[in-house]
């Protein structure tokens, strides 16, 4: 293995370990915005440092390209949609305290 | 052991429970949620054995576009009450079912085995013959080609399925506009992403199709972008659904399967039905599928619309 390899196994690990912890506090943290906060990190970094490691091991430009446009593209549809689920949760107070509501 | 190997085990155990979730689960929503799961999984085994166009469609229509549709059904149902689950069978029609599901099972079974081990199928024939379908992935071939009647049919499915959707609308809103009037806050972060996303989602749309004749992509997959960017465009309040009633989104509709049905006739007249001539018969494709896109991405969006709600 060169040092290519060895950073883009790196990375892979990090990324992996950041989705870890976010499904751990998707599974733990007790109301909506909590759990949002932790997917978020998972999707934002996780993937990141996934991409990032698979990008390293890619030969031609246009690949790392597309894996660039690829995580462009989940950030931004995830920032969304974590705003629009927080502000809908904003509005059903109770089910903060409810651990496994899913309205 | 073999990472690989490791890989597509848990792969395959992953999907089966999937699967045995979302069909043997009590609650109507988790169900709903392992279904959208298992399409991904799926997908994911499509590419791991090569089949990119599959993974692709999986991906885009069986967990994507599925998955709202079950979503959609789930809210409406849960809004009038309706999710809880009602008591199950008999034994005796449970152990029915049970029996006739394995022996499905077990006949499916003996006839992969039972498979010549080279297991080439038909792909040494569709390659020997891609070179006269006009396209170079075999895919596209078989699909609008070789087997042209089956995506014909397919299209067709769709159209009628649209009209039944539309054919439990009341009798005083026919004709209308499906669903609510949707508004997003001015500057807002829907209205933004509802800006920012249509432009790129269009030309991922029109490449998928364009890349269909030559790599994996194609009229299918590419509708299903297509129509997700009508969604969000609907979402965001930068765009209204069409009235139901309107003749140019009822012709929209009926153009692709109209196109495809007019060249697979005139093939007949010219030898066979649906044959196309090998030296115009990448043009004919290239133009049937883009048409057919157009079609496919409407039907599939007023198919997540729903039925009429208001009147214009």
């Amino acid at each position: 293995m060169n040092v290519a390899d060895w950073l883009s196994a790196l990375s892979i690990l990090v990324g992996v370990a950041f989705f870890i912890a976010g499904t751990a506090g998707l599974l733990r943290f007790p109301d909506v915005h909590s759990r949002l906060h932790a997917l978020t990190k998972a999707d934002n970094l996780g993937l990141g440092f996934i991409s990032l490691g698979v990008a390293i091991r890619m030969a031609e430009p246009w690949s790392i390209a597309k894996i660039l446009v690829v995580w462009m593209l989940t950030v931004l549809a995830a920032a969304t949609v974590a705003q629009l689920i927080a502000r809908a949760a904003l509005g059903t107070a109770p089910e903060e305290a409810g651990a496994d509501d899913h309205r | 052991m073999n990472p690989a190997l490791l890989f597509d085990v848990a792969l395959a155990a992953l999907a089966v429970v999937a699967a045995l979730s979302a069909v043997a689960g009590r609650d109507l929503f988790a169900s709903v949620a392992f279904y959208i799961v298992y399409g991904i999984l799926i997908a994911l085994a499509w590419m791991r054995l090569g089949a990119v166009d599959v993974a692709l469609a999986e991906a885009a229509i069986g967990a994507g576009l599925t998955g709202v549709l079950l979503i959609g059904a789930w809210s409406q149902l849960h809004r009038k009450g309706a999710t809880e689950t009602p008591p199950g069978p008999s034994s005796a029609a449970r152990l029915l079912a049970a029996g006739a599901s394995a022996s499905v099972a077990v006949l499916v079974a003996v006839i992969f085995v039972g498979l010549p081990a080279d297991g080439a199928g038909l792909a040494p024939a569709v390659r020997e013959n891609v070179a006269e379908s006009g396209v170079s992935n075999p895919v596209t071939a078989v699909l609008l080609n070789f087997r042209a009647y089956d995506t014909l049919m397919e299209t067709i499915v769709l159209a009628v399925a649209l009209a039944a959707v539309w054919s439990l609308t009341r009798d005083e809103l026919w004709g209308g506009i499906p669903g609510l009037r949707q508004h997003a806050r001015d500057g807002g972060v829907l209205a933004t992403f509802g800006r920012l996303l249509p432009p790129l989602g269009l030309l991922v749309g029109v490449y998928l199709v364009w890349a269909g004749s030559s790599m994996p992509g194609g009229a299918f997959q590419a509708a299903t972008v297509l129509a997700a960017v009508w969604l969000l465009l609907v979402m965001s309040g930068a765009m209204d659904e069409p009235a139901i009633g309107s003749t140019a989104i009822r012709l929209t509709i009926v153009a692709g399967p109209a196109l495809f049905l007019a060249y697979g006739t005139g093939g007949a007249f010219l030898g066979t039905f649906l044959g196309f001539p090998a030296d115009v018969a990448g043009m004919l494709i290239v133009a049937i599928e883009y048409v057919l896109t157009v079609s496919i991405a409407a039907t599939l969006a007023l198919l997540v619309a729903g039925v009429p709600r208001r009147q214009e």
